[in-house]
């Protein structure tokens, strides 16, 4: 809003506003803040803020007990190819959805978002068995596939959200200037869609990343991500506030950085593009 | 608008995603939907035979039923009231003139990012821990008794804590609407003497009132399926039991898979009737 | 070459018909515009000629060779449209050889013709630069650009001066016409701007909800309006269509004379009202007339310097020849 303020009263706004936001971020804070001290302190009464032993024990001792980095490298091999597998199926869908619509185009597009209301529990055990068929259960392949079905209809969704604000002239531009489908999608549409496509991705590997029903419930060991590593930390011998902190810290680096990128299309992918 | 031929490559480029959901939904639908009609026990060689309805009246006459869906609607009504009341506040606040608002937003954003395992436990042991607890320090120092958090007061736990992370959300989401607001409207409506306070009222939220109504809307899909949160705290006991936990203690812990489908088609039955409330306010939208 | 002939065609999206039946012959090198209200038909017409939309029904003949069921892109046309439709990501460079790229030229050649329309468009130092760097009526000009370079059979466009401002709309309606001039080539032109249609075609085709109204030159249309929607649309301002006693004198439903073939006097005439409105024009001043008795306000040009004053009475006096005469069913008589 242009409306100009007195400084008193921007003065006030910034400080109501700076202690509510830290007070929200504190948690996040403090767990950071724990992850580099000593169990001792980490339970101190009162609490140490920040004049403490900076110690780096704690993500040692983590990476060596839990190997920490194997279940990184199940939630980026999980997120991340769960995130272009669907991207592959998503792109062609939005575009056709987007630039040739049809009758259905909206019912097509309301029923995949229904399919994304599905409540995981109410089809657990059906997944669960065909999972034990095909011998997917605790498998990276089949987690990736999971998430990258439950994904599909946001993707779709803010992929179609981004097309459609490309104006359609300038693919029939592309068309009269002999431009085939391939290189119309390649030549022109990909490069103006990378904005948007970036975005869905960004929000999709956000999504996966966190994702806590299917992960939880679909791998035991081999397979499991760093939402499974740190649900291990729930079981009583796991109470090392230090450690569950810097394990926290490490599970949630990756993606806070992402997600800070990400909130315009965090909105946009998460209303289906009904608020933006 | 255009020719045959791209209209039959659109179709081909449709396919893949349509019979992807579409298995994704029907088969495991259905699947559930033939469990709930029978006596279904793994442990005990899986089919038992046909029971008709049974299994859904067992679902509804059991004891654990009632207190769950009291439970459910407790944390998501709870939750709501909290995310939305705060979310339009801060969303508020946050739209005024103020230094570093960049950063204030990023702040507030965070909690969302924490993926729920996460959030629960940081949660559950460093903060409402009755011994080390953050919380429990704060309440010593005041010279109070810890509160016993996660079994004392279980319910405002969770809402707590399941509040903390969505409040990120309804406050991003709303503060988008808010900035979409006309500020001439606003100037028009400051020109014909409205107070603040009426302008609130009579401008800001009408013009919220579809961004709140979305914020409900899916927020209370994803929280009638809340699970991790409660799976690494109380793990369903102190009260907390909600109906998706219930639905997954009878699937995977008792392994009682008829009864538990029968519960879950409950569940789906429940997230339709929120979601089709939602699907006509996109799809309203999808025709502007 | 570029004679492009319409024989027959409808087009309907789903139970709607926006075409209905239309012949039509556009000769080589004419300059041929498409004019009407909006939902008249006529970017719809344009779109099919480009092969953007699939005709319902009818052939459509380039050059006598049909060409419904070949794509746009190989019909030997360009199109410069409404938004330009430029690429935001390709420099302007990159825009205009963009066509040329498609058809597999070396870049040598490619780079020849691009740098040759840029110098015909006064676009030579902007090259480098993108779309998003340029004001609207240089984004025009690349649009333009993109089209010449490919050396079509015949131009197409579609209302390209409707997101300009009014003192650049003028510039660039002499440009596209000098540049027709020059090269030579057919060009289809869209606009609902009857001023746009008047200055610039060669050929004017006036349709309304799907159908022909009138084909002619621009006198023609303007001399001899073939019905009342013609004789109301042609022109500005719009001509006084008059209809009751009046008409009945000249043995006509209704009778129309144009602002400009009205003498305004002081003293006498053969109608009498009150000005109500004066547009000063400066070169001429319009007078809105009420109270003739005609029914509506009639609608008078006088040179700028004659001044009557709100409320004063005035006289008028229609030049008989250039009276147009209309039917019960709206269609020109004589």
């Amino acid at each position: 809003m242009a409306r100009s303020v007195t400084t008193q009263r921007k003065t006030f706004n910034t400080f109501l506003a700076w202690v509510i936001g830290l007070l929200i971020f504190f948690p996040i804070l403090w767990t950071v803040l724990t992850s580099f001290k000593s169990e001792a302190q980490a339970i101190a009464d009162p609490p140490v803020w920040f004049f403490f032993d900076w110690t780096l024990e704690n993500y040692r001792v983590v990476q060596e007990r839990s190997n920490y980095s194997r279940f990184l490298w199940n939630s980026i091999i999980i997120a991340g190819g769960s995130t272009v597998l669907g991207m592959f199926i998503a792109i062609p869908a939005a575009w056709s959805m987007a630039f040739v619509p049809s009758r259905q185009t909206k019912n097509i597009l309301l029923w995949m978002l229904s399919t994304k209301m599905l409540p995981a529990v109410g089809v657990l055990y059906p997944i669960y068995l065909i999972f034990i068929q095909m011998g997917l259960l605790d498998t990276r392949v089949g987690l990736t596939i999971v998430l990258m079905l439950i994904n599909l209809p946001i993707m779709v969704w803010m992929l179609y959200t981004y097309f459609k604000e490309i104006p359609g002239e300038i693919l029939e531009a592309a068309r009269m200037d002999g431009a085939g489908l391939r290189q119309e999608i390649l030549y022109v549409l990909t490069p103006m869609a990378i904005p948007g496509i970036a975005s869905t991705m960004l929000l999709n590997i956000i999504l996966a990343w966190n994702e806590a029903f299917w992960t939880l419930n679909l791998t035991a060991a081999r397979a499991a991500p760093l939402t499974a590593f740190i649900a291990s930390y729930s079981s009583p011998e796991g109470l090392f506030y230090a450690k569950l902190s810097a394990a926290s810290t490490m599970a949630i680096a990756p993606i806070l950085i992402l997600g800070w990128f990400s909130q315009k299309q965090l909105v946009r992918g998460l209303t289906f593009g009904a608020v933006k | 608008m255009s020719t045959k031929a791209s209209r039959s490559a659109a179709r081909l480029m449709l396919a893949p995603a349509v019979i992807l959901l579409l298995g994704w939904m029907l088969v495991p639908l259905t699947m559930t939907l033939i469990f709930s009609f029978q006596r279904y026990l793994p442990l005990r060689g899986g089919f038992q035979g046909w029971v008709g309805f049974e299994n859904y009246v067992r679902f509804v006459g059991s004891s654990a039923f009632w207190p769950a869906v009291q439970s459910t609607v407790i944390i998501v009504g709870g939750v709501l009231l909290i995310t939305v009341v705060l979310g339009i506040l801060l969303a508020i606040l946050l739209d005024q003139p103020m230094w570093g608002q960049g950063m204030v937003r990023i702040l507030v954003i965070a909690p969302f990012f924490v993926m729920p395992t996460v959030s629960g436990l940081v949660w559950k042991n460093m903060f409402m821990d009755p011994n080390n607890g953050l919380l429990s320090h704060l309440w010593r120092f005041f010279g109070a008794d810890p509160v016993i958090w996660l079994s004392d007061a279980s319910m405002l736990s969770i809402i707590l804590i399941v509040s903390w992370q969505w409040l990120p959300f309804a406050t991003l989401i709303l503060l988008t609407a808010i900035q979409s607001l006309d500020s001439e409207q606003l100037e028009a409506a400051e020109m014909d003497g409205a107070p603040a306070l009426s302008r609130f009222r009579h401008i800001i939220l009408p013009h919220l009132s579809r961004a709140i109504t979305i914020v409900i809307l899916i927020q209370t899909i994803f929280l009638l399926a809340i699970f991790a949160e409660i799976f690494v705290t109380t793990q369903g006991s102190f009260g907390t039991r909600t109906l998706t936990y219930l639905i997954f203690q009878r699937v995977l812990e008792s392994q009682n898979v008829g009864l538990g489908s029968a519960g879950g088609i409950y569940a789906v039955i429940l997230a339709n009737i929120f979601a089709l409330f939602l699907m006509r306010i996109v799809g309203k939208n999808l025709d502007r | 070459m570029g004679q492009i002939v319409l024989e027959q065609v409808t087009k309907s999206f789903g139970d709607v018909t926006v075409i209905t039946p239309l012949d039509l012959t556009i000769d080589d090198g004419e300059f041929c515009v498409f004019v009407g209200p909006s939902g008249c038909g006529k970017s719809t017409l344009l779109r099919l000629i480009a092969g953007l939309e699939d005709v319902t029904s009818g052939e459509i003949r380039i050059d006598g060779q049909g060409v419904s069921t070949i794509p746009p892109a190989k019909r030997g046309l360009a199109m410069v449209f409404q938004s330009y439709a430029l690429y935001p990501h390709m420099t302007v460079r990159k825009n205009i050889a963009f066509p040329l790229r498609m058809a597999g030229l070396d870049r040598a050649e490619q780079n020849r013709r691009v740098e040759k329309a840029a110098e015909v468009l006064n676009l030579t130092d902007y090259l480098d630069r993108r779309p998003g760097q340029l004001s609207g009526g240089q984004r025009q000009r690349v649009a333009i650009g993109r089209a010449i370079v490919r050396e079509p059979a015949a131009f197409l466009f579609d209302e390209p001066l409707s997101n300009l401002d009014a003192a650049l709309r003028v510039g660039m309606r002499l440009e596209i016409s000098e540049l027709h001039n020059r090269l030579g080539t057919t060009m289809i032109y869209v606009t609902h701007d009857q001023v746009e249609a008047m200055t610039m075609a060669d050929k004017i085709v006036v349709l309304r909800a799907g159908h022909i109204e009138q084909v002619g030159s621009p006198l023609e249309l303007y001399r001899a309006p073939r019905n009342l929607f013609v004789a109301g649309f042609i022109g500005s301002p719009k001509m006084n269509l008059i209809e009751g006693a009046e008409a009945t004198k000249h043995d006509a439903m209704t009778i129309g004379i144009r602002p400009e073939h009205i003498s305004i006097s002081a003293d006498e005439g053969r109608w009498s009202g009150v000005v109500g409105v004066s547009e000063h024009l400066g070169s001429d001043t319009f007078f809105h007339v009420q109270d003739t008795g005609l029914g509506d306000t009639v609608t008078v040009r006088a040179e700028g310097d004659v001044s009557f004053k709100h409320g004063d009475r005035v006289y008028l006096t229609p030049r008989d020849d250039m009276i147009h005469r209309f039917d019960a069913k709206g269609l020109r008589i004589g």
